[in-house]
């Protein structure tokens, strides 16, 4: 309802829904239930807090941000906290700067706060960006009337590897601990003891093993929790701040990254309401000393006579490089880009392979990979954008179903998306996968404050199964997706994995068909979106555009000055093809960017097909599996060295530039010009920003692709003394661009065996006792943990410490592998 | 881990009472001090694995409350109110001397915890009985009007192992009793319960109106009707 | 305020049954008019119950004096909406605050009389679980309390289709475990669902979320204990005792330097000088210093307020509160800085922590006052303590925070000199004294 205030200059309606107040004289207009800090906020005017926190349920607990409030003209007999009281319809607030009762109600707050914080500040990290600090110097009184003795605890306590506990410095606001159960969801820091013992702790047995625990002391208000990595190198002020992407995950996340003298100090989570909110996660966060790192290469290199790789000039680099290639060329050449880069360089490769090496034998797929898969995303994914699905619209969706998809540990951010959707609107999150992980416990709707959540959200499947479970999905969960039709349907998250089952993703396509479930493909590296849309694929150019389309083809030959047909017709051969082909001779050369042998399939094939090899250059920021064969290594530059974008799972753009002086250092980009070039072919990718200039000249495929129909099969039946293995990767596990971070490392979930009680009688194991799992390659003996997958399958982390699956069992998810004690 | 199968039944029958599992932690938490006489971590982690919590959920809330108690006690938990009705009649006094003569502290214990005759002490906050102060409670039953000597009576007759009969509560057992009880389960309640309660403070008012023959005034003989049903808001 | 005329000085409705023999039993109880009232009220329509309560202008016996029956119409009724929800009696026998010693007698002496109240409160608010969260201290009322609920199942007043009425009621007995912020009500909530008891924001108030986030009334013993008589009686019946604005009877516990102690049942608007004449006067002859009218989070009142009505106008005419009627007595031998030392020194172990003005402020007023009772406070510490106090009471979370400066802000305005002299005892500076060790 409207309603005219007879104040002349306010006789405009009010909005439906909303109220109108006065806040230190000013008339405002507020949506009904906003918060007086974030209507005070919109007016500009500054209320000081310590637990409010836009993104927390609000708490009320540090009485900071007291405030007097007047409603229908009589004024409440007490201040009021605004950071948990809502605007209401003709209320009148006065903050600290026209009310006398509530700039000495913050005063008093603000002495009482400080009379137990110790005068440390000269030594504390958070000098210089510290709330408590900033409110002291501005209305803290002078000289301190307390003269007691102060509170004191040892310090500082660790509560994991990587976040150090001050207590002395708490001012109990409880930011972290809400953070950890709401956001989170992993309330293993706490509130322990009463009173004026009150402090924050972890419980004596379980240190606060989260993946998000990073965020807390970003949120501390005051330098009570501060970041073992981080401690005592710098001062704020000291530091270089510029705005960053996070490159280890496709979720996106705006970060800032510190830099000193050279060094990248610290990231945090950037602020992008629409992608990370304020969040990122602890590998984000921490895993950044990789570039640093003693394997990093910084000099061109060739391999000589002697078989030895030994730095020379880039000229001399390249044109070896170029000369390797150009001879290559009519045997054929192929082009692995990886999967973490930027969407420049992406569109370089897939340029290159084009142009320099004429063929589309080019994939960017370093993990395993089908052709249903490339189908899949042909039809579903390539060269749409957020419009279709963003983190908005996944929000809101009324239900979420995740096949093969594992959000917490592959995509962290959409993992707390996906959680606060549950917890704020009741979004029903189904997993189809293999057990109750901690992504599905966490993403249970909680039905009341007390209960532990509802656990009917996980859709069981054997490994191999989950195609024919999802095509016969139980009936609450399809009318859940399908909502209240069109526009209110539910979203299907499908990952990666699901290139190991096959016709998994035919039945995504046909489920979203049959539901109208908008599908979201969310791969688990950052570059792999990006890749897809520049054409870094077999079968596709740039904007998703079919090799097999002669239009498609006549148009990129147009824009990239080619002679009509000069683009081949023949669809390339995917990453297992193309080094197959190679160890078998059928290809001459390869030209591989940031792979690891080892993510693939079967790396002891992805190996021969290195080792065997005419001529292999590589493109790398460190020493790897792939250098040690390579007979020419060019540097490339890492993230902070340079400019460039990702396209997250959304296909949002995620731009960034260099964080550090990018001297000396090249862009993959820039290298594969300069080798075309030193080919006679140009590229016009000399810098990120022309080939984005060009690529997004290109636009996007007009006309829809047909979806893949791979029929469903029977998963494997485990024989005796067998099972079948489910497996994918921990967030933190022996990634390549996690190595020197060991806080970070000691925040990894530890590496288990994992069955069902039944299973582990059937196969003598017992629940603490280690298990082996092997193949005929070879065998993992870890720890037991009885846990609800179906029967007869065992689970293993895909890449941890003690459990580098591929590598040692060659084996993946869905295959046979034998246990025993 | 030393949570048998009794436990672990009352454990599922006490969830039981609950619309939702996690009410049933403070009760759990009387439980497991009833089996350790302290609670543990290992009766932290029995906690958190019984109601799907985190070990720093259960810590949380068996830090706050000072009936928990970290280390383990005595035999018996002798809690002297020293709130300041109490103390202004000699609770002050009476702890101070019980500490000296048991040689302990606050929440220490004087002899090998949960051997016989072994105490806890403890100074407590207001216990509810001020009309009887200076109160003391034994395993929470009440000990009232107590002065220097019968507290320090008290104590070396519980040192002797005897149990004094409390003024008023349920023959003394010990502090993993009455911690069992807390957590809900009453064996032998029929006896228990008729425990002694009222004394003679209780009873004053009560008596004093018997003998003047005051009264409340008379109800009507017959209940009178009830207000009309209020009419339904649209 | 004009004092009752009609009732006697004392009127047992409560504690009437106390001085009978196995008065918790289920017998006795029957025999002296137990369940009459539930079976009555299983005649009325739920709302009628409602509008009976309400009629009777009871008000809650916890120390706020909130009127009940207001309270029970607070809870949303209805099949669809926020009347759908389960909704929930949650029964307040955390009776911790100083003083207060009315809810343990009532428990262990007529525990029936309070799962008489349970079960037609329930049928008014349409309850069908009800938790009664005693004490942990309070193990004997407890078992008073489990035994008279066991009982009742026994006899059909609990469970399914109580006396064929189709109504059910499950009730549960409930420990607390040792934290006076659990009888504020949030904190209860918090702590019957098993957290850390601290003090939920409010709204949305425990009438629409309450336990496990559903409709609930929450009520003191003395309350839910009036309403079966209240039933039986009627609503001009119960006014026939108290005033106008706080009708009935209720228990006052005179506690301290008094030859009686004990519970005395008496009209609301009894005065302190009508109670120790009924406690037999000051014990020793010893004179009145000081008194709290209802505990101590309730301002302390002096010899010149002996004719204060004791009901909830005139105490807070007075300027103190009626609270928890938990009538505690001094005589002159105690020292007042003392005696709000103590008590200073409960709130600061009892507050939960979770706000800074009651955290701290309760930490830095003890320090202060400690200091002070050694003899090395200062004239100015006094007007400290009354700064910090103004910071806390108001600006705290809960009334905790408020409760803990009422002692210390009454005590001044009524014996700033007993502070400033017990300062003048030692120097201003007391550095250079040796500190006095005779002090006990």
């Amino acid at each position: 309802m409207t309603l005219i205030q007879d104040s002349g200059a306010d006789a405009r309606p009010v909005a439906e829904g909303h109220v109108r107040l006065t806040i230190d004289g000013q008339v405002v207009d507020a949506p009904r239930g906003e918060l007086l800090i974030r209507a005070c906020e919109r007016l500009g005017i500054v209320v000081p807090r310590f637990c409010d926190h836009p993104l927390l349920d609000p708490s009320g607990a540090c009485r900071q941000c007291l405030v007097e409030v007047e409603m229908g003209g009589r004024p409440m007999p007490k201040p009021q906290a605004s950071c948990t009281m809502t605007v209401a319809d003709g209320m009148v607030v006065k903050t600290q700067h026209t009310s006398p009762v509530a700039d000495k109600a913050q005063a008093g707050v603000m002495e009482l706060l400080l009379i137990n914080h110790p005068l440390d500040c000269p030594i504390c990290d958070k000098g210089g960006e510290c709330p408590l600090q900033n409110q002291a110097m501005t209305s803290g009184r002078t000289e301190s009337r307390f003269v007691e003795t102060k509170r004191t605890f040892p310090k500082p306590l660790p509560i994991s590897t990587q976040v150090l506990l001050d207590r002395e410095r708490c001012v109990l606001c409880q930011r972290c601990t809400r953070f950890s159960e709401q956001i989170g969801g992993d309330p293993f820091i706490e509130l322990l003891e009463r009173g004026a013992d009150q402090q924050v702790g972890v419980a004596q047995d379980t240190p606060f093993q989260s993946y998000f625990s990073g965020n807390t002391i970003q949120i501390c208000p005051v330098g009570a929790l501060t970041s073992a990595a981080y401690r005592f190198r710098s001062r704020p002020f000291n530091l270089a701040s510029s705005a960053g992407v996070c490159e280890h995950c496709s979720s996106g996340c705006a970060q800032r990254v510190d830099t000193r003298r050279g060094t990248v100090l610290r990231r945090l989570a950037g602020n992008d309401p629409e992608v990370n909110e304020e969040w990122n996660c602890d590998k984000g966060r921490f895993a950044f000393r990789y570039l640093g790192s003693k394997e990093r290469i910084t000099r061109p290199m060739v391999r000589g006579a002697d078989g030895v790789l030994a730095e020379t000039s880039w000229t001399e680099a390249l044109s070896v490089a170029a000369q390797g290639l150009a001879a290559a060329r009519e045997a054929g050449i192929g082009v692995l880009a990886g999967g973490r880069l930027t969407v420049e360089d992406a569109y370089a490769y897939g340029k290159f392979a084009r142009i320099a090496a004429g063929t589309n034998d080019v994939d960017f797929r370093a993990r395993p990979h089908s052709t249903e898969e490339l189908e899949f995303l042909a039809a579903h994914v390539a060269g749409q954008g957020p419009e279709t699905l963003d983190y908005a619209r996944l929000e809101a969706a009324p239900a979420v179903l995740c096949v093969a998809f594992e959000p917490e540990e592959e995509s962290p951010i959409v993992f707390l998306r996906l959680r606060k959707a549950a917890r704020k609107h009741g979004q029903k999150v189904f997993h189809l996968g293999q057990w109750s992980t901690p992504s599905v416990l966490r993403t249970a709707t909680e039905l009341g404050v007390a209960e532990p959540a509802a656990r009917d959200n996980l859709v069981p499947a054997v490994p191999g199964a989950e195609a024919a479970v999802l095509r016969d999905l139980p009936a609450h969960v399809v009318e859940a997706l399908t909502g209240g039709g069109p526009g209110s349907a539910g979203v299907i998250l499908v990952g990666e994995r699901a290139a190991e089952v096959p016709g998994l993703y035919s039945a995504v396509s046909a489920m979203a068909a049959r539901t109208g479930a908008v599908v979201g493909w969310v791969p688990r590296r950052a570059g792999e979106r990006g890749a897809l849309d520049a054409g870094a694929a077999p079968t596709l150019l740039p904007g998703g555009r079919p090799v097999s389309d002669p239009d498609a083809r006549a148009e990129m030959e147009s824009v990239w000055g080619l002679a009509p047909g000069a683009l081949s017709e023949v669809p390339g051969r995917d990453t297992d093809e193309i080094l197959t082909a190679a160890s078998i001779g059928e290809l001459a050369a390869l030209v591989v960017g940031g792979l690891d042998p080892h993510d693939l399939a079967d790396p002891a094939a992805a190996l021969a097909g290195l080792r065997e090899v005419g001529f292999l250059v590589s493109l790398e920021l460190h020493s790897s599996a792939v250098t040690d064969l390579a007979d020419v290594v060019l540097p490339v530059a890492p993230d902070a060295q340079r400019a460039g974008s990702y396209l997250n799972w959304e296909g949002r753009a995620r731009e960034f530039g260099p964080a550090l002086d990018a001297s000396g250092v090249l862009a993959d980009c820039r290298v594969l010009d300069t080798l075309a070039v030193e080919m006679d072919v140009d590229l016009f990718t000399q810098t990120p920003a022309a080939a984005a200039g060009e690529f997004a000249r290109l636009g996007r495929r007009a006309g829809s692709v047909p979806a893949p129909s791979v029929p469903a099969v029977e998963p494997l039946r485990p024989g005796f003394g067998q099972a079948v293995l489910a497996t994918w990767r921990q967030l933190v596990d022996g990634s390549t661009l996690a190595v020197d971070e060991p806080a970070l490392a000691g925040t990894a979930r530890p590496a288990v065996v994992r069955l069902n009680a039944a299973t582990a009688e059937r196969l003598g194991v017992a629940p603490g006792e280690p298990a082996t799992v092997r193949t005929e390659r070879g065998a993992i003996t870890l720890p037991v943990v009885l846990t609800d997958l179906p029967d007869g399958v065992v689970w293993l982390p895909g890449n941890s410490d003690g459990s580098r699956v591929r590598t040692v069992l060659g084996a993946g998810h869905g295959d046979l592998v034998g246990v025993t004690r | 881990m030393m949570f048998d199968d009794l436990t672990r039944e009352r454990t599922r029958e006490i969830i039981s009472r609950y619309p939702q599992s996690r009410s049933a932690l403070l009760p759990l938490l009387h439980l497991v001090q009833s089996v350790e006489g302290h609670v543990s971590q290992d009766g932290i982690r029995y906690c958190a694995a019984a109601l799907d919590l985190t070990t720093a959920e259960v810590s949380a809330v068996a830090t706050f409350y000072t009936m928990y108690k970290r280390t383990p006690c005595g035999e018996h938990l002798v809690s002297v109110c020293t709130n300041t009705l109490c103390a202004a009649l000699g609770g002050d006094e009476i702890y101070g001397r019980l500490s000296a003569k048991l040689g302990v502290g606050h929440e220490e214990t004087a002899g090998e915890p949960g051997s016989t005759g072994s105490i806890t002490l403890e100074h407590a906050e207001c216990l509810a009985a001020c009309d009887m102060a200076p109160v003391v409670q034994v395993n929470y039953e009440f000990y009232d009007n107590q002065t220097v000597s019968s507290a320090e009576t008290l104590v070396d007759a519980l040192a002797r192992g005897e149990k004094p009969h409390p003024t008023r509560g349920a023959p003394l057992t010990d502090l993993r009793t009455a911690s069992l009880e807390l957590a809900g389960v009453f064996p032998g309640l029929e006896t228990s319960v008729a425990g002694p309660s009222v004394s003679d403070e209780t009873l004053r008012g009560a008596r004093l109106a018997s003998d003047r023959g005051w009264r409340a005034p008379s109800m009507p003989d017959a209940p009178p009707a009830f207000p009309p049903l209020p009419e339904k808001k649209p | 305020m004009s004092a009752p005329t009609g009732p006697d000085p004392l009127t047992p409705v409560l504690t009437r049954r106390w001085q009978s023999p196995r008065s918790w039993s289920l017998s006795t109880y029957e025999q002296l008019e137990g369940y009459q009232g539930l079976r009555h009220a299983f005649t009325a329509h739920p709302d009628q119950l409602v509008a009976l309560v309400k009629e009777s202008g009871l008000r809650g016996r916890g120390g706020a004096g909130f009127p009940t029956g207001m309270k029970w119409g607070f809870i949303p009724q209805g099949a669809t909406g926020p009347g759908a929800k389960p909704k929930y009696l949650v029964v307040n026998a955390d009776e911790s605050e100083p003083g207060t010693c009315k809810d343990i007698p009532t428990m262990m002496a007529d525990p029936h009389s309070l799962v008489e109240g349970c079960i037609i409160t329930s049928y008014a608010i349409r309850a069908n679980f009800c938790a009664i969260y005693i004490r942990g201290e309070a193990l004997h009322p407890m078992r008073r309390v489990r035994h008279a609920v066991e009982e009742a199942y026994r006899a059909g007043y609990l469970g399914k289709d109580i006396l064929g009425s189709g109504f059910d009621l499950d009730v549960v007995v409930h420990a607390g475990a040792g934290a006076y912020i659990c009888g504020e009500e949030t904190a209860l909530l918090d702590s019957l669902e098993g957290r850390r008891g601290q003090p939920r924001l409010k709204p949305p108030f425990p009438a629409t979320s309450g336990l496990y986030a559903s409709p609930t009334v929450v009520n003191n013993v003395e309350t839910i204990a009036s309403v079966p008589a209240i039933v039986l009686g009627g609503s001009d019946w119960f006014r026939s005792m108290g005033t106008e604005k706080s009708p009935g009877p209720k228990i006052y516990s005179v506690s301290g330097h008094v030859e009686a102690p004990g519970q005395y049942e008496a009209p609301l608007g009894i005065t302190l000088r009508q109670l120790l004449e009924l406690a037999g006067g000051m014990k020793d002859g010893i004179p009145l210093k000081f008194w709290t009218p209802g505990g101590s989070s309730t301002p302390l009142l002096t010899a010149e307020h002996l004719d204060v009505p004791l009901d909830f106008e005139g105490a807070t005419a007075a300027g103190s509160m009626l609270g928890t009627t938990a009538v505690q007595v001094f005589n002159e031998t105690v020292s007042v800085p003392w005696a709000v030392m103590k008590w200073t020194e409960f709130y600061k172990h009892e507050s939960c922590g979770k706000c800074t003005p009651c955290r701290e402020g309760t930490y830095w007023l003890v320090g202060i006052l400690q200091r002070m009772v050694q003899g090395e406070g200062t004239p100015t510490d006094v007007e400290t303590l009354l700064d910090i106090c103004d910071n806390v009471l108001g600006r705290s979370f809960c009334a905790l925070g408020d409760g803990a400066t009422s002692p210390i802000t009454s005590a001044i305005q009524y014996f700033r000199q007993e502070f400033l002299d017990l300062c003048a005892t030692q120097p201003a500076v007391a550095s250079e004294v040796e500190p006095a060790g005779a002090m006990a």
